[in-house]
């Protein structure tokens, strides 16, 4: 169901559902994805990794290894050049310590975390390189690892990283050295934000009502289906190319060129099709590794992960030890909230907590608030992005809390939060005011849905309501549209295409020039073949990759505007183009369509192409509200969803299936969350549970159909309103979930998941108390 | 006149103003104003004639890719935060 605030502004192609323009390749298995490459010659790599979660690296021995026939190349970390431990900003906002990163693909003086990559070979076959990695050998001193945040922190905790940057370090993010060959403290806090709005101890005081708890969450993987897989042939001439899967094209490249000390220009990386990412395809994993063996081989060299090593090395995201206190009056107004969220970063800095920091309360007005974030180091797989990074694991906490308020004074959950709810202006932690939003509007949606009007009846049934916020991102995008003489259109953007950009940015085209969608083929180009465009993430590819294809449209029509003007003797200002036809307005009657244009093209002038490179502003947030319906068995604890609502402001839906899909997607990763998935370790660190068999994804058993609203408030900052709409939809599930396993059971659950274990240990701790 | 709200972890240097008002066009001149009125909190802020890294610059609610050479308006609002990525 899509509901638009703004029914009057009428289009074409813009809010239609053409069929996906991949969809063909991708059911007859044609599409290629990064395993599917093979290149003659080509050698295997096969990756050792430590069996220890923490370690000091004394000595590595690769000769037995090396002398392995069938074997051509073996490296260890003292392979990767020497690269400086501050910041570095790859053009994206997007900060990286390249030292940690380099240790992360080929660990130096130092294991981290079981899984993490000791050395790597190259061999005529899998097999044998598999066989290979036996005979290295690796003298370790083996070291207590810590595998919790209240560990990490505790007095006297062994120390990760020896050199991190002190936590007292007022503005630095996600670690790093404040100058090389610093090392003023030990501490395994990477980081320390604090944002503070108002007097949180004024505005308590204020509170009839103050209610204080604790959460937990586990780690969980982003569970993309397609393993990371990385070809690179470092060729004669010097210059690298990589075939590998990831969000960003030029992320990998400028990554791995940073790590490798390479020129940018001298690395081409070509995107393949992309089986999922969520945010966990954003870092360089495998790339610098298959370079090296390249290198020393001379050959092409092919890196894939089997998936326990997707789980113990490929990022999962945060863990999270979270404190948070809210104040209400007896009216149900918030009066301040204040709390601490120490997130998991695994073994090197970068957790999401900053973001889980800034969106925690940011559906809400509230004048006086605090939030703290703490990046803990442990002994696991250094986290990466997975959705909304920080958003959902700090709305577990905010969302619950809430909801037990609501209970508590009486009120309706939707109610409650329509009380409170942010607006244009209101202020979040950080101080920055909002500029339009549609917040309230997704509350009255989710309040006047059928959903929320069908009264629940049963036993051991309970309805759980939750509110999400999420940022959006933006970033530099490029464009090429070339007029073929059949009136068709070749159309190569930057954004690898994980929910649908191919599509939508071929609407956007499609709705300047009044043309058919079909008309349009799109292509996602390798870092040689398009401008530089930022990695598909923060939801952005739509929001910018449509803006710069938009802008490509409007410059060829603007081009064939004076084609259409010079063929008739006419100034440019005297031709129309409307519905895919170009009149000439001194002249009734006279009109070229834009395929006989087209096909004109070389009589007018030559060749009709469009470019656009742009950097647009205006991504604007997204909300979400979440609705509901469990039943609990009592008898085992298992949780079965009866029924699931997600409302959210999409802006404008530029291809409303894949808007919906998008959100059915983060529900059920939410789903999966929420009750399932967590990555258990045994005391030494070592992962209990790294295939899909142990850890436990969500099944079509476990996920109903999931019901959509769209509500379309458009984001003037973008030319069709629209806004990023891939993240939100994971931030309210485990809230809306917990919410209503504690209305079912009228117990409160305050740590995921919510396996069957816990809540019937739940349910049994209510009885006893009785 | 710009209004810069001071983040919450450097409100020690400014000796708990967490925000002013400030003439200024760019956010260099931001935080030239700053270090003005509270010296040492430049350094914060910049390094080698750059943000910070890791830090980022919203005027007007918009995260900034000019970084110190971002115009800032007359009735601006400035905001120096962590620099965020999405997933």
């Amino acid at each position: 169901m899509t509901q638009t605030a703004e029914p009057t502004r009428q289009f074409s192609v813009i809010g239609t559902r053409p069929i996906r323009p991949d969809g063909l390749e991708k059911v007859t298995g044609r599409a290629r994805y990064s395993a599917d490459i093979n290149l003659p010659g080509m050698l295997y790599g096969k990756i050792l990794r430590s069996p220890h979660a923490h370690a000091r690296i004394k000595s590595i021995d690769l000769s037995g290894a090396l002398a392995m026939p069938g074997v051509l190349a073996a490296v260890s970390g003292k392979d990767l050049p020497a690269v400086s431990g501050k910041l570095v900003d790859q053009s994206e906002n997007a900060f990286h310590n390249l030292k940690f990163m380099g240790e992360n693909c080929l660990a130096d003086e130092k294991a981290r975390y079981v899984g993490h990559a000791i050395a790597a070979v190259a061999a005529t076959s899998p097999h044998i390189a598999e066989q290979a990695l036996k005979l290295i050998k690796v003298d370790y001193e083996v070291l207590r690892p810590v595998m919790t945040a209240a560990d990490s922190m505790a007095e006297n905790a062994p120390v990760i990283i020896e050199d991190l940057v002190p936590e007292a370090t007022a503005t630095r993010r996600a670690g790093g050295l404040r100058s090389d060959g610093d090392r003023r403290h030990n501490t395994n806090i990477a980081n320390r934000f604090v944002f503070q709005t108002g007097d949180p101890a004024n505005g308590f005081e204020a509170a009839d009502i103050v209610l204080e708890r604790e959460y937990l969450t586990s780690a969980v993987h982003q569970g993309y289906i397609e393993p990371q897989s990385a070809t690179a042939w470092w060729a004669q001439d010097g210059s690298l190319t990589i075939w590998c899967s990831s969000q960003g094209q030029f992320a990998m490249r400028d990554l791995t060129a940073s790590l490798l000390k390479l020129p940018a220009s001298k690395v081409r990386v070509i995107p393949m099709e992309i089986g999922g990412g969520f945010g966990a395809k954003t870092l360089v994993y495998l790339e610098p590794v298959a370079a090296l063996l390249s290198r020393k081989t001379g050959r092409p060299v092919k890196i894939q992960l089997q998936r326990a090593e997707v789980f113990q090395s490929a990022g999962p995201t945060s863990g999270a030890s979270m404190r948070a206190k809210v104040g209400v009056r007896n009216d149900g107004r918030i009066t301040a909230a204040d709390a601490t969220l120490a997130f998991e970063a695994g073994a090197y800095p970068g957790s999401p907590v900053a973001p889980g920091t800034q969106c925690m309360f940011a559906p809400y007005d509230i004048p006086d608030q605090r939030v703290e974030g703490l990046d803990v180091l442990i002994n696991a797989p250094k986290v990466s992005a997975y959705r909304a990074p920080g958003s959902p694991a700090a709305a577990f906490a905010s969302e619950t809390l809430l909801d037990e308020l609501a209970e508590k004074l009486g009120l309706d959950p939707i109610e409650f939060r329509m009380r409170n709810a942010a607006h244009e202006g209101t202020r979040r932690v950080n101080n920055v005011a909002y500029g339009p939003i549609g917040f309230i509007q997704c509350l009255e949606a989710a309040r006047d849905s059928d959903h929320y009007r069908s009264p629940l009846v049963g036993a051991n049934r309970g309805r759980g309501v939750a509110a999400g916020f999420w940022t959006n991102g933006t970033g530099p995008a490029s464009a090429v549209a070339s007029v073929n003489t059949d009136g068709r259109i070749s159309l190569v953007e930057g954004s690898p295409d994980i929910g649908g950009s191919r599509a939508t940015a071929a609407m956007h085209v499609a709705e300047v020039l009044g043309i058919p969608v079909a008309d349009i083929t799109p292509t996602v180009g390798d870092t040689d073949a398009i401008g530089y465009t930022s990695t598909t993430g923060g939801s952005s590819a739509t929001f910018k990759t449509g803006w710069a294809c938009y802008e490509a449209a409007n410059d060829i029509k603007r081009q064939m505007t004076a084609r259409a003007a010079a063929y008739w003797g006419v100034e440019a200002g005297e031709v129309a183009f409307a519905g895919g036809v170009f009149s000439n307005l001194k002249e009734a009657g006279k009109e070229l369509t834009f395929k006989k244009l087209a096909g004109m093209q070389m009589e007018t002038g030559g060749p009709i192409v469009g470019r656009a490179a742009v950097m647009p502003r205006g991504a604007g947030p997204s909300f979400a509200v979440h609705v509901v319906d469990v039943e609990v068995d009592p008898d085992t604890g298992k949780v079965q969803i009866l029924r699931y609502t997600a409302v959210q402001d999409v802006g404008k839906a530029i291809h409303p299936s894949y808007v919906e899909g998008q959100i059915q997607g983060g529900v059920a990763q939410g789903v999966g969350w929420a009750l399932h998935e967590e990555y258990r370790f045994d005391p030494s660190g070592r992962m209990l549970n790294p295939t899909f068999l142990d850890y436990r994804m969500p099944t079509t058993l476990d996920v109903p159909l999931i019901e959509t609203i769209l509500v379309e408030v458009p984001n003037p900052g973008h030319p069709y309103g629209a806004r990023g709409v891939g993240e939100v939809p994971i931030v309210p599930p485990m809230a809306a979930i917990a919410n209503a396993v504690g209305r079912a059971t009228g117990t409160r659950l305050r740590q995921l998941p919510m396996s069957p274990g816990r809540v019937l240990d739940a349910i049994l701790a209510k009885q006893a108390a009785g | 006149m710009a209004t810069v709200f001071i983040p919450t972890m450097l409100l020690p240097f400014t000796q708990g103003t967490g925000r002013l008002e400030l003439e200024a066009a760019t956010v260099a001149a931001v935080i030239a104003g700053l270090e003005e009125r509270f010296p040492g909190i430049r350094e914060h802020l910049v390094e080698e004639e750059r943000l910070m890294p890791g830090l980022a610059v919203a005027v007007d609610g918009e995260l900034s890719t000019f970084g110190l050479r971002e115009r800032v308006g007359p009735r601006s609002e400035v905001h120096f935060l962590p620099a965020l990525a999405g997933g």
